[in-house]
């Protein structure tokens, strides 16, 4: 019964502040609103046994991926106003291809397939079973292959990044490393002959 | 008890807010990027449900891929947005026609 009670909680509030990510004026409060809505979606994964999986999100989501949203956010100078102007414009092709696939969805997920006949509650882990430890069993050996691509592609976008957002300044003085390294003390010297 | 409809319920509600974000704020190309997270969040807590339900924990190693894409995808977005900007001083999303697109 407690549980139904978290599950009503977290989840009203992971739709409403999914709400507020989309509808609200100021970009910096719609990232705040996503911010909080990954803590209740972390929360559901909790309901849901995935402990590892909300850690994740929390640290991952949160405290990177969301961190950078607002440092972009926040050095960007764009004035956000005037880019919602017309919004409201695009509100009913938008809500009516939405709300096609939220009822489509619905109709899929409330039909007998999924309801607790067809695949029943199987109950709360016990204790002493360790979510981590059973999926860095799998992680590391069915899936090794994909974990290896996702560290490549995370490299991928690190360096991506770098090389994306690099400028080098015409007018500013560099170090060429090399040249300081290769050096040689003749280079540096003159012996002169008196 | 929760049911798996329930949750399943719960991701086609941030599945359709995030689709419509798509559509209110297709000037804002950050808005853009946040509600693909939105939308990719709602397939996490589907993998997560059925991941439970099934009692088969692949479902979880899969949210792990999906996470490593969505933020290696922010990563390389914004840093794409931040090189536009300093060539146009703009986000807007219609200012992005030097292709003639």
């Amino acid at each position: 019964m407690i549980e139904l009670g978290f599950f009503y909680l977290f989840s009203g509030l992971a739709v409403v502040s999914a709400l507020g990510v989309v509808l609200s004026r100021n970009t910096v409060h719609s990232v705040i609103s996503l911010i909080f809505c990954f803590f209740n979606a972390a929360a559901l994964f909790f309901l849901l046994d995935a402990e590892f999986i909300g850690i994740i999100l929390i640290l991952v989501y949160v405290g990177a991926v969301m961190v950078l949203f607002m440092f972009v956010v926040m050095m960007l100078e764009v004035n956000f106003a005037g880019l919602r102007e017309g919004m409201l414009q695009y509100l009913p092709v938008g809500g009516l291809v939405a709300l096609v696939l939220f009822i489509e969805i619905v109709a899929a997920a409330g039909s007998g397939v999924f309801s607790p006949t067809g695949i029943p509650d199987p109950g709360h882990a016990a204790q002493h079973v360790n979510n981590t430890v059973e999926i860095g069993k799998l992680l590391y050996t069915k899936y090794l292959l994909g974990f290896e691509i996702a560290a490549i592609v995370l490299l991928v976008a690190l360096v991506g990044a770098v090389v994306l957002t690099l400028r080098v300044r015409k007018d500013a003085k560099y170090q060429n490393i090399s040249k300081q390294v290769n050096v040689n003390p003749d280079d540096r010297m003159r012996k002169v002959k008196m | 008890m929760v049911t798996l409809s329930s949750y399943l319920a719960v991701a086609a509600c941030l599945f359709a807010i995030g689709i419509i974000g798509l559509f209110l704020n297709r000037k804002n190309v950050i808005i853009i990027l946040m509600c693909i997270e939105l939308i990719l969040l709602a397939v996490n807590i589907n993998l997560a449900a059925f991941s439970y339900f099934l009692q088969n924990l692949d479902g979880q190693i899969f949210i792990f891929f999906v996470l490593t894409v969505a933020a290696s995808e922010v990563a390389v977005g914004l840093a794409i947005l931040v090189a536009f900007y300093r060539n146009r001083r703009s986000i807007n999303v219609d200012d992005i026609n030097t292709l003639q697109g």
